[in-house]
């Protein structure tokens, strides 16, 4: 057999439980192959359901842990990582959840799971410094309108239809689970403009505000964006909490 | 790698203890040092603990920015660095992954480490990353592929890397080399240093049915320069056998700490790693650890054997 068929038929059985042991093994004694090759097995099932359950602890809280691991192992087997660099593992949890039909009955899920996704990102995103009042007082009304901001690369946005943060925060101790109502429809900025990542839940039209100055729209441009879709929405206090969350690192006039 | 290749010299021109371990790049110091693991990263800042060196595993590092990075670089102030990465599938019979070599060497540039690691083992194939470290066949056409891979890896990183004994639970049938004889050959050709992993090496005779001790004498102590120190679990296999896992979870055994200290008999004083990767416990318990080898890598400095070796 040539070394690619072997590695080959080792990497397949590895995530296939009803594929048998590969050819070509021994053990000295005699002993099940089949049994031994199973550490394998079990060593890249357990260790990769144990990153996801350390990187989705609050979707891990929501179904109980037997549910999380069954559900995992199946989100292992069909999508394993591309890539060493584990911390990129697990984008595509929230997806695949969207479509594990056991999970339907807990309809948050995907989005609880989208928000702690989002909150990675922003632990291993780049660092940059970021602007404070100074570095706007000195632009002038008129220009600050029609100026671009950069946002910190940590800056996650997600628009959803459950109350996604409030869930987040309730088993953070920030909250009673129990009083959350889950339909009331949330969105929420994640961000980690110094060492800590922080969740917080945006106001009407912000979501479309920063989304509109991520893709490069000027301040007057994504207010305007976000004034349509939300009459409610209000300008200065989305300004403003470009300045309070400290997302913004660069303005270009 | 003409450097390094001076250094894999026969073991029997004499070198003193001072001279024995093989410079990765910076050389380690002699002494022990701990996996550097979130749960202690605080603990360490502030209050800075003696140990020898930190050891990471260079896929945490590979994030753009972040507690990790910061965490590290205020702890590499004090620590001399080992970085040991697990993801570049040197035993692979596909070609290393430019990508991650870059960022292995990105990595290298940022924090200036003593050494680097890997391990001779497969890990990704087909565009999958198993997160484990799979058996590769100690045959002639594994050898030729191992050694096109370390010296490719040593070529991008412009320095020797240590590569490591593997823990394996199946042998392939097909295999004609001895593991030791394989190792052995790959320094030889490529100027590598190796990671003599003494808990690897424990795990692996146990459960192919080879003499640790034998396999120790057949190591080529010329080129270590650096020992790791594991936990093993115990399971049986189907013939009732000991079956030995890696699972780096709990303390040294008592058998493994025997062989280091026959192993640094014939070494002298090593960088010498704790790891405990699993099931994490408070710093004192890993710390401690480091100092009972501490203890075996000082008795070493004069240890007859060894002195007899290094006089020979």
């Amino acid at each position: 057999m040539s070394p690619l068929s072997a590695q080959d038929q080792f990497a397949h059985a590895a995530l296939d439980p009803s594929a048998g042991a590969p050819d070509g093994l021994a053990a000295w004694n005699g002993s099940s192959v089949e049994q031994r090759f199973g550490v394998y097995r079990n060593n890249v099932v357990v260790s990769l359901v144990d990153a996801l359950a350390a990187k989705f602890p609050v979707v891990q809280d929501l179904v109980g842990e037997a549910f999380f691991r069954d559900m995992a192992r199946v989100y292992v087997m069909q999508q394993p990582p591309c890539s060493p660099r584990l911390a990129d593992y697990g984008a595509g949890f929230a997806e695949f959840i969207e479509d594990f039909t056991p999970a339907a009955g807990v309809p948050c899920l995907p989005d609880v799971a989208r928000l702690e996704a989002l909150r990675l990102r922003a632990y291993h995103a780049a660092d940059a410094t970021p602007l404070d009042a100074h570095d706007f007082a000195n632009v002038g009304a008129e220009r600050l309108f029609d100026s671009r901001v950069a946002l910190h690369a940590s800056a996650g946005i997600l628009t959803s239809r459950y109350a996604v943060v409030s869930v987040w925060a309730a088993h953070q101790g920030l909250g009673d689970l129990a009083r959350v109502d889950q339909f009331a429809p949330e969105d929420a900025l994640v961000a980690r403009p110094d060492l800590d990542v922080v969740t917080t839940r945006l106001a009407a039209g912000c979501a479309v505000f920063l989304r509109a100055l991520q893709d490069g729209a000027t301040i007057g441009e994504a207010a305007a964006r976000a004034s349509t879709g939300e009459p409610s929405f209000d300008p200065a206090a989305a300004f403003g909490l470009l300045l309070s969350a400290r997302i913004a690192i660069a303005l270009h006039c | 790698m003409t450097s390094a290749q001076t250094i894999a010299v026969p073991r029997s021109s004499a070198r003193s203890a001072a001279d024995h371990a093989f410079p990765a790049f910076g050389a380690l110091p002699r002494r022990a040092g701990i996996g550097l693991k979130n749960e202690h990263a605080a603990d360490l800042l502030r209050d800075r603990p003696p140990v020898g060196f930190l050891e990471i595993h260079a896929e945490n590092y590979m994030g753009a920015g972040g507690p990790p990075h910061h965490l590290l670089k205020g702890l590499r102030e004090t620590y001399p660095l080992s970085v040991h990465g697990v993801g570049l599938s040197i035993g692979g019979v596909e070609d290393l992954d430019e990508r991650h070599l870059d960022r292995l060497a990105a990595l290298i540039e940022r924090y200036a480490p003593q050494s680097f690691s890997e391990h001779l083992a497969w890990s990704t194939h087909a565009g999958v990353y198993f997160n484990d470290l799979f058996p590769i066949a100690y045959d002639d056409a594994a050898l030729k592929r191992v050694v096109r891979h370390v010296q490719q890896t040593q070529e991008r990183l412009r320095r020797p890397m240590l590569l490591e004994n593997p823990s394996t639970y199946v042998a392939y049938a097909r295999s004609d080399w001895s593991e030791t004889d394989f190792l052995t050959e790959i320094a030889r050709q490529t100027g590598c240093g190796l990671l003599l992993d003494v808990n690897n090496v424990m795990v692996s005779c146990v459960n192919h049915g080879h003499d640790a001790h034998a396999y120790l004498d057949a190591f080529p102590m010329w080129a270590v320069g650096e020992i790791h120190l594991a936990g093993y679990a115990e399971r049986q296999d189907s013939l009732g056998a000991r079956l030995l896992i890696d699972a780096h979870g709990s303390a040294v055994a008592d058998d493994v700490w025997a062989l280091f200290q026959r192993a640094t008999a014939r070494l002298g004083p090593t960088p010498t790693l704790i790891e405990w990767d699993n099931d994490v416990p408070e710093l004192p318990v890993l710390l401690k650890e480091a100092r009972a080898a501490d203890t075996i890598l000082a008795a070493s400095a004069d240890a007859p054997t060894h002195t007899a070796e290094a006089l020979a």
